[in-house]
């Protein structure tokens, strides 16, 4: 239900203006369940549009992860399945394997992606599974309560790491992206970020290349995000944005560790 | 007349305001109600004829909230 308030432009008016963005057709008509300012939320409508433009909505499935975005099979509105934790692109790849016309993408946190599920999307990799990895990167786990995950920065102070997280003792943050980067079954491993508008930007056009890169069969294509987690960081949702800027892009920084000389529309911008 | 206007799902609103921060026009504030849900949505304020449509509202928008217009360009006389 559209409300008109009080200060807008009377309805009369909307007639004769055009519409430049509305509800994606990717997505259901269902409020979600995430925290106020976090970034699941974006991410879910920049890959709906991006599967709206492509046109690909009748012939993609998503596979879901466990954690905060465990009912990301309700909030798009395509077929999709949920994996057991970590499991995604395990699941992904039989779906591939069966399906080989159809689009197939994961959507994983970096508790689900980078931990739990650190072996199959190791080993999806080595094997150059065709799937596309959207890993949301937000350096805790969230649905549990903000424990320390792999991705958790060095002096991160987190539920479990309550004096920050000590490398000595805890391990070093995991660079997956880079990693993944380096093997030959990949095809397009990117890292972007949602800290401004410009890179929120940047990272729609990211998911537009990992999914152009799976229809060209080049190999596994994977876009990390950081991402805003306001409640478990215990900041405000526009301080989160500035944390991601100060905080996450000096140990993760931007950028393309690989790109498929084959990949098509390269040159639409990046 | 206003460039453009966006229209607002105020019960979908979580009061999160990265629209606030984000848009380029400060056309855009917490309403002193609250919505179903308990926060406080965010309206078009006093200054709602400086919007322009350009969007970016919705591309920050975690709810989808937003559906933005924009007067069709002008053809050349």
């Amino acid at each position: 239900m559209n409300i008109l308030l009080e200060h807008e432009t009377p309805a009369t008016d909307l007639d004769q203006m055009e519409i430049v963005y509305q509800r994606p057709d990717a997505l259901t008509d269902l409020a979600t369940h995430y925290c106020p300012g976090c970034s699941h939320g974006v991410i879910h409508h920049l890959i709906a549009e991006v599967i709206d433009e492509l046109g690909i909505r009748s012939h993609t499935i998503g596979v879901a992860p466990v954690g905060c975005a465990v009912f990301a099979y309700k909030y798009f509105n395509l077929d999709s399945c949920e994996a057991a934790h970590g499991r995604a692109p395990a699941m992904a790849t039989g779906i591939k394997r069966v399906l080989p016309d159809h689009i197939v993408f994961t959507y994983q946190g970096d508790g689900d992606l980078a931990s739990i599920g650190g072996n199959e999307i190791l080993h999806a990799a080595l094997r150059g599974e065709r799937i596309t990895v959207i890993f949301v990167n937000n350096a805790v786990y969230g649905m549990t309560g903000g424990q320390m995950a792999p991705t958790t920065l060095a002096g991160m102070k987190t539920t479990s790491s309550p004096a920050g997280r000590n490398p000595l003792t805890q391990g070093y943050p995991l660079h997956l992206t880079e990693m993944l980067a380096t093997m030959p079954g990949v095809a397009y491993a990117v890292r972007r970020s949602m800290h401004s508008v410009a890179e929120t930007r940047k990272t729609k056009k990211a998911i537009r290349h990992a999914f152009t890169a799976q229809q060209q069969g080049l190999g596994l294509s994977i876009v990390e995000i950081l991402a805003a987690c306001p409640t478990n960081w215990h900041v405000e949702p526009a301080d989160a944005l500035d944390y991601i800027r100060d905080r996450m892009l000096p140990e993760y920084p931007v950028g393309d560790f690989k790109v498929s000389e084959g990949l098509g529309d390269r040159r639409l911008g990046d | 007349m206003a460039k453009g206007t966006v229209t607002i799902q105020t019960d979908r609103c979580k009061g999160c305001g990265l629209c606030i921060q984000a848009c380029p026009q400060h056309v855009l504030a917490f309403t002193e109600e609250f919505n179903a849900r308990g926060y406080r949505p965010v309206q078009l304020d006093e200054r709602a004829h400086a919007c322009t449509g350009c969007g970016v509202c919705a591309v920050v928008c975690p709810d989808v909230v937003f559906t933005v217009y924009r007067q069709p360009a002008r053809r050349a006389a």
